[in-house]
């Protein structure tokens, strides 16, 4: 009977990955392999005025001094970096295209299976895509209109030449090329990315979406995000990411960056489904990302939801510095594993103003061979007084051949500090799926019925169109013929 | 409408059901009494398709298919209900996003298209009444942190929600106070039609003076040992079960 219930699960929870497919765009790919040459390469395909090869080429200095971290609960392949490729872009650069007719109608295909809304649909849901297709920023769209208000919303180089004071005022600023292995990596060979600059008392009018999607086979993708909210502004940013499906495993190391002034409340959301690798744990995106915040401004805000369930191994902890006097930031999170995929993910939280506040709630599914872990830290710091924290770490189970794991650091320097964790583990019973039969709804319903349910806190926190996407997301994961 | 022939059934090889005859007609209504850990709740998990039993010999047929070959979700569908002596909580999933996720399964199987959010509202609100659920729970997670009488007036509600040719309730009025039984049984008579039908299963004649049954069975060690009228129940309630055992 335990069995028959694994067997279900097994079955269930073993569909293959729906967007596992390969545009053919023609490519212009750099030979493989890591050296100061390739990074003088990168920077001059877009052509960056020196300052920025000065800052990569530091990066990489340093990145040579480092070695790959090994405290996560990841089971981590050797990556060879010499065998990745670290520049992809579709190719004529010099004439990318200016409207959406010039697009190539591959490309903007791939974007319809993927059910990206880039078209006029765009419009009427009122969100500007930002579509990082491989290495280069495809398309942008509404900046006319954000312009209008003074908001700058662009790809990464772009701002590079456009913007070049803003980007050296907060670039590194939040995460620093030194911060770890990965930092220092994207630092130096980082390809594209969006920036976003929102005006003193602007509330931006459109929730800001950017769409990755690693398309050549055997490159890295590095994007690096920098999110700048001046006094008193607002603004929403969606970050969706998808991979096709690949044998090899694909590395992508990006950064996020974001910094909020007074008053200023930024929130910023991911569904990420990165090819998981195969049944087997074969292929599989690696995903080694900095995400932080500066609540840099008093009564600043920022939070941080993510819907995570792809990629073969997930290294990940979207953090926030509340440096500002009752700044205050949310982490909300479901973590999704399935079959042979790892998470490592989770938060830290680091109070430095008075009167901070933060909560983390994670959400961790497992499911197959899967191993998810939650790794988190809360550090008050000795001026942080009043600071406030509430954690709470939930653990679903399908199945009994995966694991779920929870590690809580707590660093408390200030008495005055409440900080408050709870966690816990539970399976999905083989009774509560025969409850859910005996009314008539088949397993895959059940699961997805509870899995939703179980994720509902943080699946509410996402925007509408992107609750509903991350809902199926949860349930496809999850999927697979019955019985 | 069910007809169970010489019935088998394991549990991790452990035989519980040892040869159960048993035939309910439409617009019948069949108490089964028994003593503890005789196979009462067995015999309807078995019923109702729960694989965790394995049925080893016998057949079942259900207005005229065989109902042992078919998935728990789709004798369901077909419209057999099971009101569980033990109903699990579903954390996170609310009664809402249940309900009409069980409704419209149902509404598929019958080819039809999804119920429309006031049709739905509209339903939960008259069943509702029927059996006199308060309203916050009909809000709140599936049975989540219930009480035991709650839980199994939600089942009769869902019972009602989803309207099935054969109800069977396992130990439906055990935690009911004297108010809620009576407001149960009325439900439950509510529902009454000449086309569906019911097995009963109760320790206690009380609840029979409600839902006055067409038969008693008595079920001991796995199979069915004496069946007759109501009047069986009285008798038992009298005498308990020795004198059938012997
Ligand atoms: N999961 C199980 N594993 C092992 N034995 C079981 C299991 N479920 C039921 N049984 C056994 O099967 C027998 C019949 O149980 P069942 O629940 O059908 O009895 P019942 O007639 O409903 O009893 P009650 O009046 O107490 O509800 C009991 O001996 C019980 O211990
Ligand atoms: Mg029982």
């Amino acid at each position: 009977m335990k069995e028959s219930e694994d067997k279900i699960l097994d079955n269930f929870t073993s569909k293959e990955y729906e967007y596992g497919f390969v545009t053919d765009i023609e490519t212009e790919i750099l030979d493989k392999g890591l050296n100061e040459d390739v990074i003088r390469f990168i920077s001059a395909k877009k052509k960056e005025p020196e300052w920025m090869l000065e800052f990569r080429l530091k990066a990489y200095r340093h990145w040579l001094t480092l070695k790959m971290p090994e405290w996560s609960h990841l089971d981590i392949p050797e990556i060879d970096y010499q065998g990745i490729s670290y520049y992809a872009a579709p190719k004529k650069d010099e004439d990318r295209p200016q409207s959406l007719d010039e697009v190539d109608p591959e490309l903007l295909k791939t974007f319809d299976k993927l059910g990206i809304p880039l078209e006029e649909q765009m419009a009427l849901s009122g969100i500007a895509v930002d579509a990082v297709m491989d290495s280069v920023s495809v398309k942008t769209t509404f900046q006319d209109t954000l312009a209008e208000m003074g908001v700058i919303f662009c790809s990464f180089s772009e701002a590079v030449q456009e913007h070049p004071d803003l980007i050296k005022k907060y670039m590194g600023s939040v995460v620093n090329y030194r911060d770890n292995f990965f930092a220092a990596l994207n630092s130096a060979v980082f390809s594209d990315g969006s920036f976003c600059y929102i005006p003193k008392g602007v509330r931006c009018p459109m929730e800001l979406s950017t769409y990755f999607r690693i398309n050549a086979a055997n490159t890295g993708q590095f994007e690096r995000t920098l999110i700048v909210a001046d006094d008193d502004s607002y603004v929403s940013y969606l970050e969706g990411c998808t991979a096709p499906q690949r044998d090899e495993s694909q590395l992508h190391a990006a950064i996020v960056e974001i910094v909020a002034m007074d008053n200023a409340e930024v929130k910023y959301s991911t569904v990420q489904n990165w090819y998981p690798g195969d049944k087997d744990g074969k292929g599989g995106v690696y995903n080694f990302v900095t995400k932080r915040g500066l609540c840099r401004g008093n009564s600043s805000k920022i939070s941080w939801t993510q819907v995570e369930t792809g990629s073969a191994i997930t290294w990940k902890y979207p953090s926030t510095i509340l440096r500002g006097d009752n700044s205050q930031s949310e982490f909300y999170s479901v973590a999704l594993t399935n079959n042979y995929q790892q998470a490592d993910t989770g938060s830290k939280m680091i109070h430095i103003g008075k009167n901070t506040k933060s909560t983390i709630i994670s959400k961790g599914i497992s499911a197959g061979k899967s191993q998810n872990s939650y790794r988190g830290l809360v550090k008050v710091d000795k001026r942080a007084a009043n600071a406030r924290n509430f954690s709470q770490c939930d653990s679903l189970l399908l199945g009994d051949k995966c694991g779920a794991h929870t590690f809580p650091y707590l660093d408390v320097k200030n008495d005055s500090a409440i900080v408050e964790h709870e966690a816990t583990t539970s399976k999905i019973s083989e009774d509560q799926i025969f409850y859910c039969n005996q009314r008539g709804i088949d397993t895959e319903g059940a699961i997805g019925l509870i899995v939703n349910g179980y994720a509902r806190e943080v699946l509410d926190k996402l925007p509408m169109e992107f609750a509903v996407e991350a809902q199926k997301l949860l349930q496809i994961s999850l999927e697979g013929s019955v019985g | 409408m069910l007809k169970i022939k010489d019935l088998h059934a394991n549990i991790d090889g452990k035989e519980i059901l040892r040869g159960i005859n048993l035939e309910v007609n439409p617009g019948e209504i069949h108490a089964i009494m028994g003593p503890n850990g005789s196979g009462k709740s067995t015999l309807s998990s078995v019923l109702a398709g729960n694989d965790k039993f394995e049925v080893t010999k016998g057949k079942v047929e259900f207005n005229g298919v065989d109902l042992l070959e078919m998935a728990a979700e789709e004798r369901s569908r077909e419209g057999i209900f099971l009101s569980f002596q033990y109903p699990v909580e579903i954390p996170g999933v609310s009664m809402v996003n249940f309900m009409r996720t069980a409704v419209n399964a149902h509404r598929a199987h019958r080819g039809e298209d999804p119920i429309s959010a006031s049709d739905f509202l509209r339903l939960m609100r008259e069943k509702k009444n029927l059996v006199e659920l308060d309203s916050k729970l009909a809000n709140r997670a599936v049975n989540e942190g219930f009480s035991g009488g709650e839980k199994k007036r939600n089942e009769i509600f869902q019972m009602a929600m989803l309207e099935p040719k054969l109800s069977i309730l396992d130990e439906t009025d055990s935690g009911l106070d004297i108010d809620a039984l009576r407001i149960v049984a009325n439900g439950v008579n509510k529902l009454k039609t000449p086309e569906n039908a019911s097995i009963v299963i109760t320790h206690y004649q009380r609840l029979l003076d409600y839902i006055v049954p067409d038969f008693v069975h008595v079920l001991y060690k796995g199979r069915i040992i004496k069946t007759a009228g109501k009047e069986l129940a009285l008798e038992l309630e009298e005498k308990g079960y020795d004198w059938i055992i012997k």
